[in-house]
């Protein structure tokens, strides 16, 4: 199970850099948010794939699943969420104030 | 333009109360099982998207007239507000109490202090969601 | 033992932030309670350092969870110095906000991402947690991010998307580092993980992942991976430009002198190796990049850079002069870049223009400014009896006793490309003559220089009154290099 989800997170990988770098603003955005995805499959494979219960109190189980890695997955969602929603916002604004949302037409705008 | 949805609106009227009935069900039921603030609060959120999605912007502003920043804001305000409730009960930061009262409809109920930490994060997260997407939305 | 106290310095600026949402339209409100909140979480920082000093580290457990299973902060007088640091350089800031901040950004809540910068800042300094770290590195950046992009200029915008995107990168690769450190050692506390490292032995794989927190915090601190700082720190209006100049960089060095001197201190012929060199091309580098350019905000950005080449010389060599020296010259580099930048900043608005070839003869228009950075100059430069000397006698005696020579000579060496660059904008910009008439003169205002002139008085007080805080530096080094007392402070139970 651990190495189906590691090749997996190997194919997340690939096509998060393969959009990281275009030279499209919005594909750089969702490259990133795969990779953070990628990353969160890997925190959960890391905590090891156990076939437990869930760690909740009150319930008379022989193994529990490892719960650190839910809750450091948990927050780094919130923040992974957060930081796309200001991304898409912020290539919004780019676009609405340049016209562009190709990185290289961008550049012209360095030295004024 | 000008789209004839009157079956999106009919069903939204309704649909919407569900929605908004289940996030609050999930809020609560992440004591004991899976749910919690954070999903409670995105579902919560959804309805109110929905809801603008649907209607205009002053329809919703009518009958909603909250300012959401205000609202993750308070709900941020909620939260650590209950981290520091107590130390003024001389525990640790973010230290939780618990706690089997009898009340007068639901009988034999236990409380947690931890549900005014999620009911914090459930605020931010309808403040955040719905301001993250009046902002994208409110030029097009 | 409650040591509540300890989350007051994040406690307070966190809830600062969200009380001005509330007070969006009143501006002289917001002013008000940012000033009372910054100076009362500056008075409980003064009280922590001292009694970090008295009674030793100070822990907190969060929600009473004892570690290594809860997130905890830990204070030492590392953490604590720079928490005081940035409380002083935040609260001199603000002043110099509220004068030259237009009211349209204070309506867009300018100040409370400032508060929540702050919070992120100091909450990186204190967490003992290697995950928390990522959360507040997350707070703190993701208020940058909203404040370098603040009125939305297109220039803004479009450096912004640099350093939105690259930090975005690095984050995720530090939750990357995270997860592997956990796959192998099974623990993010980082007294704990410090613990394991040392039974387990710093092998290969630990190395490797050791090398991946080099890149992230690197890319941070702007260590050799500087190439996004000197376009996004020269876009931004000047208070925010100073802030980030004098803090955000910090804190990436903050994380890398933490991770190296108490998890990752077994094989320093690889790690810290390789960080002298990265530290010798940023130093290059960022000379080259000061002497080369005629944009004043591009000369002061690489002005940063060189520091961070200059004070990660002392990570590199690790001897416990050099750290001390490293501690001196942080705090010292917090207070002269927010200065220079200011004074920078007030250049730009007194003439309108930024390069250095189109302005002469300020000193004759605005003598306090002129001399002040003058003062700036020799400061950087390692002047006694200003503060940047004694960090720069504490690192270069780390190298020596180490015999790390190469190091030494080409971190002094940077230190007259320093004098040279800023020599270049003193000579163009404040001699010659004046190119401003008495009558088109832009009188400067009081709440633009009385900040400068009181971060001119601070690193003037802290080079002659360097004894008054020599006690907690050689505590802080004492502490960085006996990882020891800092696992037994967490660790023990009460």
């Amino acid at each position: 199970m651990e190495t189906l989800i590691t090749i997996l997170i190997g194919v997340l990988v690939t096509v998060a850099v393969y959009l990281l770098l275009s030279r499209n603003l919005i594909r750089v955005i969702l490259g990133s948010a795969i990779l953070s995805h990628a990353i969160h499959l890997l925190i959960m494979t890391m905590g090891g794939l156990k076939k437990g219960d869930a760690p909740l109190l009150g319930e008379n189980s022989n193994s529990y699943t490892d719960a650190l890695p839910q809750a450091l997955i948990l927050t780094a969602i919130v923040i992974s969420f957060a930081v796309t929603a200001f991304l898409l916002v912020l290539a919004y604004r780019i676009y609405k104030e340049t016209g562009t949302d190709n990185l290289n037409e961008l550049r012209g705008f360095n030295d004024e | 333009m000008k789209i004839n949805d009157v079956i999106l609106r009919t069903v939204t009227r309704i649909v919407v109360f569900i929605i908004l009935t289940f996030g609050v069900e999930l809020f609560l039921s992440g004591h004991n099982e899976p749910g919690g603030g954070f999903i409670g609060g995105l579902v919560l959120s959804s309805a109110f998207v929905l809801l603008y999605l649907v209607h205009d912007l002053e329809w919703v502003q009518k009958g909603i007239p909250f300012d959401f920043k205000k609202i993750a804001a308070l709900g941020v305000l909620l939260a650590v507000g209950s981290g520091i409730g107590s130390v003024l009960f001389g525990g640790n930061f973010l230290e939780q109490a618990t706690g089997v009262f009898t009340l007068p409809v639901f009988g034999e109920t236990s409380l947690y202090s931890v549900s005014i930490f999620e009911a914090g994060v459930a605020l931010t997260v309808v403040g955040v969601v719905v301001t993250i997407i009046l902002s994208i939305s409110e030029d097009v | 033992m409650m040591n509540n106290i300890i989350a007051f310095p994040m406690i307070i600026p966190l809830l600062t932030g969200i009380i001005l949402v509330f007070f969006r339209n009143k501006v002289i409100v917001q002013r008000i309670i940012s000033m009372i909140s910054i100076l009362a979480t500056l008075g409980i920082s003064i009280y922590i350092l001292q009694k970090v000093l008295s009674n030793g580290i100070l822990r907190l457990d969060f929600g009473g969870w004892l570690p290594p299973y809860g997130i905890l902060f830990v204070a030492d007088s590392f953490s604590m110095l720079l928490v005081v640091t940035t409380l002083v350089v935040t609260a001199i800031l603000l002043v110099y906000a509220f004068s030259s901040i237009p009211k349209a950004f204070e309506k867009m809540f300018f100040y409370p991402f400032l508060f929540f910068l702050i919070a992120g800042v100091v909450g990186s300094f204190l967490t003992g947690d290697l995950f928390n770290l990522f959360v507040c590195f997350e707070v703190m950046l993701l208020s940058s991010y909203a404040l370098i992009t603040l009125g939305g200029r297109k220039i803004q915008l479009v450096e912004s998307i640099k350093y939105i995107s690259i930090n975005v990168l690095s984050s995720w690769f530090f939750l990357l580092g995270i997860a592997y450190l956990y796959g192998s050692v099974g623990t993010l506390n980082m007294a704990h993980l410090s613990m394991r490292v040392a039974e387990v032995g710093q092998g290969p794989v630990l190395t490797v992942i050791s090398i991946i927190f080099l890149l992230v915090f690197s890319l941070k601190a702007g260590l050799l991976l500087y190439y996004w700082l000197p376009g996004s720190y020269s876009a931004p209006p000047t208070v925010v430009a100073a802030l980030f100049g004098a803090l955000l960089t910090k804190v990436g060095m903050y994380a890398m002198i933490r991770v190296f001197t108490l998890i990752f201190y077994h094989e320093p012929q690889i790690t810290h190796t390789l960080i002298g060199i990265m530290a010798v091309i940023t130093l290059i580098g960022g000379s080259v990049g000061a002497i080369a350019y005629n944009d004043l905000r591009r000369i002061v950005s690489y002005n940063v850079i060189i520091s961070v080449g200059f004070i990660l010389i002392g990570l590199a060599v690790s001897t416990e002069s050099a750290l001390q020296g490293t501690i001196y010259y942080l705090i010292h580099d917090m207070i002269v870049k927010a200065l220079l930048f200011l004074i920078a900043g007030t250049i730009i608005y007194l003439t309108g223009k930024t390069k250095i070839e189109k302005m002469s003869g300020l000193i004759q228009n605005y003598p306090v400014l002129g001399w002040m950075f003058f003062v700036t100059m020799l400061s950087l430069a390692g002047i006694p009896p200003l503060s940047g000397f004694i960090g720069k006698v504490y690192i270069g005696q780390g190298s020596i006793e180490a015999g790390a020579f190469i190091l030494l000579g080409i971190g002094f060496l940077s230190s007259i490309f320093v004098l040279y660059s800023l020599l270049r904008i003193f000579m163009n910009c404040f001699w010659g003559e004046t190119i401003i008439s008495v009558e088109d003169e832009v009188p400067i205002k009081k709440g633009m220089i009385v900040p400068i002139v009181l971060l001119g008085i601070l690193t003037f007080g802290l080079g002659v009154g360097v004894e008054a805080i020599a006690p907690y530096v050689s505590d802080a080094a004492n502490t960085l290099m006996n990882p020891q007392i800092y696992i037994d402070a967490v660790m023990k139970r009460n």
